[in-house]
């Protein structure tokens, strides 16, 4: 559109988070801090939120399954429609956030931001922020899988409530979310104070910020493949350290496997690919065939791929069917040359997908 | 040759009407403004999200962000019709007798010109509503279909089920047809007077590139236009199972931009197509000859209206860059 077209899209960032686990918490924060920035802020209800020079929109949940025989590619309706109202005043705000209920299924609310041209075409999903009640996150797992693909589908986990727990509960549940979640930045947090540079602006979604700072991504060097749970009887005690700032070196160097996750209830996997350079005429089908047929079954996706005679970084993210990828950067001198893939999900066929990347090579 | 008499507004224009010849914009900030001997203006809402020509009574229905439905006349007083604090009035539509209907979330309201109002919940949101020409009966677009309620009687209503998203919903001129836009690039018909499980009952109308936003019936609803393509697509209406089976008109075919709005003239075969860079041409069904009535401008056409006699078409446009092309020049 003439007018859009010089337009720059409006950030989206989604709150997500079992109820009681501190989201409200968190937005009034966004919303009262002195940060410069105006909010559109749309909730499923008024609920508790300070309403007074903010512009909140109450919306209620409408999943439209889209009618192309796909069961995951689902949107959500009254977002297109508040975001499209939202956005023929645009001006009076600088981002958008989403709170979801409960028990929201994340999913859809970040498809409506690929899936649907008019909404793509004037924003740009930020990044999915996950709440996380240290406490009651056992029992949540227990009872729901909504807990669990909220922390799945996650970039930005805040482990809240931390005063409420010991530290060798919250070590375990940090654990937890890092074994449902390799690909997250977790941070410990009290009533969800937060810097909130640490949950807004993340361009998690934006192929040529994301991965940058995606804890598992970072190191180069390592080779584990997730945080093992409490259950699990390797030994690496180091691994919870909160910011999970890989920089220094870890010892633990051994790269085992378990099916779906060790701990009770996680029932989501996680699967890293490691492999040299690769062959573009392979890699591309090899992608497009993993995505149109497990796409159900993946929750995020997430890799940075080093293509044979290619001198720049090739980044792929997707969410269940969709996926996007571009060039990135150049490669740095001192980075080697490696691709690299995330996949979070369930019933994940980890050998195949092993076996079948591994032919995407430039050498195979 | 067609002249333009421009007016340049603030922001996204969401409709424009006539009212006793008057031309009337009203833009998304809320306020509405209308050229009586000059410009003049009136702030109806504090956003407006919606609104609808009533022809009963040639005057508007506007729905905001500030949960107000008002009705504006043609000397641009306006007046509260309804009021639900804090809720988006996504939908308005005008009915016989002064009848209003307006919706927010899944609950729609059918308010009689005597104040009596009945509510109608969805299961899902209210997407779009339509009065029937004639009778007091109103259809509801929502997902999976449409609903068809009397408003006088309590009654079941008649459900139009059909999978996926329905966005908006017209009735044909002549009642005998319900179209809804859908989320997905495409229109779905009904055929109201067929057996139900007959197979005429449904009509598909897909193949377009972009959803479809702006619908019009031609004069004595022979023809339907749509937009969300590069030409205005004008499916045939004519023959007892209107559309099937036959392919529609394009008209002002464009190669590098989309068509965003049409409206038909009311009384010839001729259809307003505005496109997104904010061209305007005129078309007639006929022979598909074309003529330009505005040169592409700041925004894509967002709404366009023709007046009764059909020789002035009031437009806007997302850029808030309004007019009226007069055809006599």
């Amino acid at each position: 559109m003439t007018e859009t077209s010089t337009q720059k899209p409006i950030p989206v960032t989604v709150l997500t988070g079992y109820l009681g686990a501190g989201k409200t918490t968190l937005l009034n924060r966004i919303l009262s801090e002195n940060h410069g920035r105006r909010y559109a802020v749309i909730v499923n209800e008024f609920g508790e939120i300070g309403i007074d020079n903010d512009l909140i929109v109450e919306s209620d949940e409408e999943i439209y399954e889209m009618n192309n025989g796909c069961v995951c590619c689902t949107v959500r309706g009254d977002l297109i429609r508040v975001v499209e109202g939202l956005m023929r005043r645009p001006g009076r705000f600088d981002a958008i956030i989403v709170e979801t209920t409960g028990l929201a299924d994340p999913v859809p609310v970040a498809q409506t931001f690929f899936m649907d041209d008019d909404v793509r075409a004037k924003t740009e999903l930020d990044a999915v922020v996950a709440l996380v009640d240290a406490k009651h996150l056992p029992l949540r797992l227990k009872d729901s899988r909504e807990a669990e693909d909220q922390i799945a589908f996650a970039d930005v986990v805040l482990l809240n409530k931390t005063d409420l727990v010991t530290p060798e509960e919250l070590d375990r549940i940090e654990a937890t979310v890092r074994v449902i979640n390799p690909s997250a930045r977790i941070y410990r947090t009290q009533r969800s104070e937060i810097e909130l540079a640490k949950v807004l602006d993340q361009g998690a979604f934006n192929l040529e910020k994301a991965l940058e700072n995606d804890p598992h991504f970072l190191d180069q060097d390592q080779q584990d493949d997730h945080v093992c749970g409490p259950d699990c009887d390797h030994d690496h005690h180091h691994h919870h350290d909160h910011d999970h700032d890989h920089g220094h070196d870890h010892h633990h160097h051994h790269h085992h496997d378990h099916g779906p996750s060790p701990i009770h209830d996680v029932t989501v996997q996680s699967i890293s690919l490691r492999g040299g350079e690769l062959n573009p005429e392979r890699f591309f089908p090899w992608i497009q065939k993993v995505t149109q047929t497990q796409g159900p079954n993946i929750l995020r996706l997430k890799g940075i791929v080093a293509f044979a005679g290619d001198a720049e970084r090739y980044v792929v993210q997707g969410v269940h069917m969709i996926i996007e990828g571009d060039h990135q950067r150049p490669w740095k001198e001192d980075e080697k040359r490696e691709s690299r893939l995330v996949f979070i999900g369930r019933d994940l066929d980890r050998e195949k997908l092993e076996r079948t990347f591994k032919a995407c090579e430039a050498q195979a | 040759m067609p002249t333009v008499a421009p007016l340049d507004l603030e922001g996204h224009i969401v409709g424009v009407a006539f009212l006793k010849d008057i031309p009337f914009f009203a833009g998304a900030v809320g306020a509405v403004h209308w050229l009586d001997h000059g410009h003049r203006t009136t702030e109806a809402h504090d956003g407006l999200l919606s609104l609808a020509y009533d022809e009963a009574t040639d005057t508007l229905l506007t729905g905001g962000e500030d949960g107000k439905v008002m009705r504006i006349l043609a000397d641009g007083t306006a007046s509260l019709v309804a009021e639900t604090p804090r809720k988006w009035i996504s939908e308005v539509a005008a009915g016989p007798q002064g009848a209003v209907a307006y919706a927010f979330g899944k609950t729609a309201y059918v308010r009689l010109a005597d104040g009596t109002t009945k509510e109608i919940i969805e299961d899902r949101t209210v997407e779009g509503i339509a009065f029937a020409p004639k009778g007091l009966r109103i259809a509801l677009a929502r997902y999976n279909g449409v609903s068809l309620h009397w408003v006088a009687m309590a009654g079941k209503p008649v459900d139009l089920e059909w999978k996926g998203a329905h966005t908006g919903v017209t009735f044909s001129p002549d009642g005998r047809f319900v179209v809804t836009s859908m989320q997905e690039n495409a229109l779905h018909g009904w055929k109201l007077d067929a057996k139900p499980g007959a197979g005429a009952r449904h009509m598909r109308m897909t193949g377009y590139p972009a959803k479809v936003k702006s619908l019009s019936w031609s004069a004595k609803g022979k023809w339907l236009a749509s937009s969300g393509a590069p030409a205005a697509i004008v499916w045939p209406f004519q023959g007892k199972d209107g559309p099937m089976g036959k392919a529609p008109l394009e008209l002002g075919t464009r190669g590098n931009t989309m068509v965003t709005a049409v409206a038909c003239h009311p009384a010839e075969d001729i259809v307003a197509i505005g496109y997104e860079d904010g061209m305007i041409i005129a078309a007639r069904f006929a022979d598909s000859k074309e003529v330009l009535l505005r040169r592409p401008g700041k925004g894509a056409i967002t709404a366009m209206a023709w007046n009764k006699p059909g020789r002035q078409l009031a437009f806007g446009s997302a850029a808030g860059d309004c007019g009226v092309v007069d055809l006599a020049g």
